[in-house]
C-alpha cells in the first residue's frame, strides 16, 4: 500500500461507476487489482443489469477496498465475512445481482468455511478472488495461496506449506461456474465475470495478479513489468480440464481457463421446492404397521 | 403453506418459541443461525414458521456467518435476527461490532448458559451481561433487554426489533436457559395491537443522500440495497458520506454520534417496573430469571414484616443510572441477585455512589437463585445499614 499519489486529471472511461471523489486509490504501482476492477466494471456495464440491482460485497485487504470505489450499493465488511454477509443480502433481495470481490486470504483462509458452504448451497453469488499469493495490505505474509518455497515476511526461508488449488476446491464444493485468469487476460476475464454474473448459482472467478510491492520484493519479482511478462509467458489456457489438473507451478506453468460451467438448482430453487413439499421421496424403513382395531367405548 | 404471522390467541409455550412468535409478529422475515443449547428451539421453530410467512430461514456454518448474514439481510431491507448462547455469542461479537459501526438494525437473542467456554450447556446463568456491554472491541453504546418469562420473550422481542429499527443498531435480548425452556402461558394479541416501528428511509434524491448524516433524532435515514441510493457501507471509520477516513477527527465524530444517539434517548429506551416500592426500606434490583426469585423473596420478606420492594429491570443497557441514584437516596439498601459472581452489581454500586448499602446475592450458575438467599441478604443489609 503506497501513500502519496497525485489525483489524475483525465477522466476514466468508467467514471460513471466510480466514486471519483475517492481517487486516488490506495493500490500500489504495478498492482493487478485495478485491472481486475476495470474488468468488473466493464462486465457490469456489458451485462445490462439495472445498476440499482447490482451490489458489491468485499472483506478486508487490498482487494477488499474495491467495494469502496464502486459507485453502486457497496459493502466493505469484516475480514473473511463477505460471503455470509452477501448471503443475507442476496436472500433478502433475490432479484439483486450480488458480486463478492475479495482477496485470497480473505476468501479462503479466514473465510474458507463460508466459501465452501456457500458453494455447497449453490447460493446465487458471483465470487471474484484476486489472488496475489500473499497478504498484501499487511506487508506480505504467507497465505493459503503462497506457492511452496516462496518467501514472505512470515516465511523468510520459503513457504513450507502446500497451497490450495482454489478452482479445484470451488468445483469440489459444488460451484457451477469456475474460471481462472491472470490480470493480463483482460478480454477473457471480462467475459468470464459477465458469464459468472449471468449464471444462476455459485460462480467463482480466480484472478492471478502481480503484487510487486509485497510478494515480489521477497521473491526477486519486484519489477512490475517483469512480473507481468512472467505471468504472460507462463500461463497456458486449458479450457474445461478437470480443475484438479489446473496446477499453478511457478517453475513450470500457470494453468488458466474456464474449467466448469454446469447447471444445478440454486439454494432458492430448492428452498421453494421445500416450501411446496416437493423434495421427493425418502427411503421408508418404517412401513406402517396394521392399526389396532378401535374398541368401542362403553 | 401460507400461514399467519401473528398467531393471535393464548398458548402454553416456552420462551424460545415465544421469542420466535414475537419476531414474526413484528415483521422479522429472515433468520440465520447455528444450533446451540439452550437456544436451539428458536432456530427450530423459525425453520418451519418463516417459510410459512414467506420468509427465509438459513442454517449457517457457524455463528460468525449467522451474524454476518443477518446484517446483509437487514441491508437488503428485511428485518432479521439470530439466536445463540454463550460460545456462539462470543463468535458473534466480531459482526455485532460491524453492525454497530455500520448502524445496522437487527436482533440477537442470547439464551444464556453457564460459562466460560462450554461450561454447563443445559443449565442457566447470567454471566454474559458485561460481554453484552463490551464484548465487541472499541467504544460504543448498546441496548440490551432482559425478559423474565415466556410472555416477556414475546413482548420484549417485539420491543427489541422496534428499538433496533428506531436507533439503527443490533439490539440484544439477554435471555437465559430457564426463561428459554420454561413453558408458561403466552398471550399473543391481535395484529392491530402490535406496535411496529420500521427504519426511516431517506427522503432526499440519491445525489443529496449522505448515509450517515443524522436526522434531528440523531439517527440517519437508511437506504436499502436496491433503493437506488448507491451507498457505501464500511466497518472502517467513516464520515457522513460513508467514506472511510483514517484520522482522529473522523473517529471522534463517528464514535460520539453512535454513542449519543443512545445516550440522548436513554429515558425512552430504559424500562423497569417498581413493585411494592412505596414504603420500601430495601429494594431488590433484579433482571431476567432472577426477577422470579426476587418476587418470591420480596413476598416472603413482607410476610416477616420487612419493608422490601422490587425493581424489575426490563432493560439493563443502557443502565438506569439516574433512577438508581435517586432510589439510593430513598432506601437503606439495594440488593441484587444475579447468576454470576457480580457483574451488573458493579453498575448498581457505581450509580448508588455510596448513598446506601449495596449487596450482591451471587450464584456461579447451574440453577436459579433460591428466594431465601435474597431474603437473608435483605435482612442482613438492613441490620447493618
Amino acid at each position: 500500500m503506497s501513500t502519496k499519489k497525485k489525483k489524475p486529471d483525465a477522466p476514466h472511461p468508467h467514471d460513471e461507476l466510480l466514486r471519483t471523489d475517492r481517487m486516488p486509490h490506495i493500490w500500489c504501482t504495478g498492482c493487478g487489482i485495478g485491472t481486475v476492477f476495470s474488468c468488473v466494471l466493464s462486465a457490469v456495464e456489458k451485462s445490462g443489469t439495472p445498476l440499482d440491482d447490482v451490489a458489491m460485497v468485499s472483506g478486508i485487504g487490498c482487494t477488499g477496498r474495491m467495494a469502496g470505489y464502486l459507485k453502486l450499493d457497496s459493502f466493505h465488511t469484516t475480514h473473511g465475512r463477505a460471503i455470509p454477509f452477501a448471503t443475507g443480502l442476496k436472500l433478502a433481495r433475490p432479484q439483486g445481482c450480488v458480486i463478492v470481490a475479495s482477496g485470497d486470504g480473505d476468501l479462503l483462509a479466514i473465510g474458507g468455511n463460508h466459501f465452501i458452504h456457500a458453494a455447497r448451497r449453490n447460493l446465487d453469488l458471483t465470487v471474484i478472488c484476486v489472488n496475489n499469493f500473499n497478504y498484501g495490505m499487511t506487508g506480505g505474509q504467507l497465505a493459503p495461496s503462497t506457492p511452496f518455497g516462496a518467501r514472505t515476511t512470515t516465511s523468510t526461508q520459503g513457504c513450507s506449506e502446500e497451497p490450495f488449488n482454489f478452482c479445484a476446491l470451488a468445483a469440489a464444493c459444488g460451484a457451477v461456474y469456475v474460471a481462472r485468469w491472470t490480470s493480463l487476460h483482460i478480454r477473457r476475464l471480462t467475459t468470464s465475470i459477465g458469464e459468472a454474473m449471468n449464471k444462476r448459482g455459485f460462480s467463482f472467478v480466480e484472478v492471478l495478479t502481480p503484487c510487486p510491492t509485497s510478494f515480489g520484493r521477497h521473491n526477486k519479482m519486484r519489477k512490475p513489468l517483469e512480473l507481468l511478462k512472467f505471468y504472460h509467458e507462463r500461463s497456458v489456457i486449458r479450457n474445461y480440464i478437470d480443475p484438479k489438473d489446473a496446477v499453478l507451478d511457478f517453475k513450470k506453468n500457470l494453468v488458466v481457463g474456464k474449467f466448469v460451467d454446469i447447471e444445478r438448482p440454486t439454494f432458492l430453487d430448492n428452498y421453494r421446492l421445500l416450501n411446496r413439499g416437493e423434495l421427493g421421496d425418502w427411503p421408508d424403513l418404517e412401513p406402517k404397521l396394521p392399526r389396532p382395531e378401535k374398541q368401542a367405548s362403553g | 403453506m401460507a400461514g399467519k404471522a401473528v398467531l393471535t390467541g393464548t398458548y402454553f409455550m416456552n420462551g424460545d418459541e415465544a421469542c420466535c412468535e414475537g419476531a414474526l409478529a413484528v415483521g422479522c422475515r429472515f433468520f440465520a443461525g447455528y444450533p446451540i443449547t439452550p437456544a436451539t428451539e428458536v432456530a427450530e421453530r423459525m425453520s418451519w414458521r418463516l417459510p410459512e410467512v414467506g420468509g427465509i430461514y438459513i442454517q449457517m456454518e457457524d455463528e460468525l456467518a449467522s451474524m454476518a448474514a443477518i446484517l446483509g439481510a437487514s441491508w437488503g431491507g428485511v428485518k432479521a435476527m439470530t439466536s445463540t448462547s454463550g460460545p456462539g455469542f462470543s463468535l458473534m461479537m466480531e459482526n455485532i461490532g460491524l453492525g454497530l459501526c455500520t448502524e445496522t438494525p437487527c436482533v440477537v437473542c442470547n439464551v444464556q448458559r453457564a460459562g466460560p467456554s462450554t461450561g454447563l450447556p443445559t443449565l442457566v446463568a447470567q454471566g454474559d451481561m458485561m460481554q453484552a456491554r463490551w464484548g465487541a472491541h472499541g467504544h460504543y453504546e448498546i441496548i440490551a433487554i432482559v425478559p423474565s418469562s415466556p410472555q416477556e420473550m414475546f413482548d420484549f422481542t417485539i420491543r427489541a426489533f422496534n428499538l433496533s429499527e428506531q436507533y439503527r443498531l443490533p439490539v440484544l435480548i439477554m435471555a437465559d436457559e430457564v426463561v428459554g425452556h420454561m413453558n408458561e402461558r403466552v398471550v399473543i394479541p391481535p395484529a392491530d395491537q402490535i406496535q411496529v416501528v420500521s427504519r426511516k428511509k431517506p427522503s432526499v434524491p440519491p445525489d443529496q443522500y449522505r448515509p450517515y448524516q443524522p436526522g434531528p433524532d440523531g439517527v440517519a435515514p437508511m437506504a436499502d440495497f436496491g433503493d437506488g441510493y448507491h451507498m457505501h457501507v464500511t466497518g472502517l471509520t467513516h464520515d457522513e458520506r460513508g467514506y472511510p477516513v483514517m484520522d482522529a477527527a473522523t473517529q471522534e465524530q463517528m464514535i460520539n454520534r453512535i454513542v449519543s444517539k443512545i445516550r440522548d434517548h436513554a429515558h425512552q429506551i430504559i424500562s423497569y417496573d417498581a413493585i411494592a416500592m412505596d414504603d420500601a426500606e430495601a429494594a431488590v434490583v433484579a433482571y431476567g430469571i432472577s426477577v422470579r426469585s426476587a418476587r418470591r423473596a420480596v413476598a416472603e420478606a413482607r410476610g416477616r414484616g420487612i419493608r422490601a420492594g422490587l425493581i424489575k429491570l426490563n432493560t439493563v443497557w443502557p443502565f438506569p443510572e439516574e433512577m438508581i441514584r435517586d432510589l439510593a437516596g430513598r432506601v437503606r439498601a439495594l440488593v441484587m441477585p444475579e447468576i454470576n459472581l457480580g457483574q451488573m452489581v458493579r453498575e448498581l454500586e457505581r450509580a448508588a455512589a455510596g448513598r446506601c448499602r449495596v449487596r450482591l446475592v451471587p450464584h456461579a450458575g447451574g440453577s436459579i437463585i433460591r428466594p431465601g438467599a435474597i431474603v437473608q441478604a435483605v435482612e442482613s443489609a438492613l441490620k447493618e445499614a
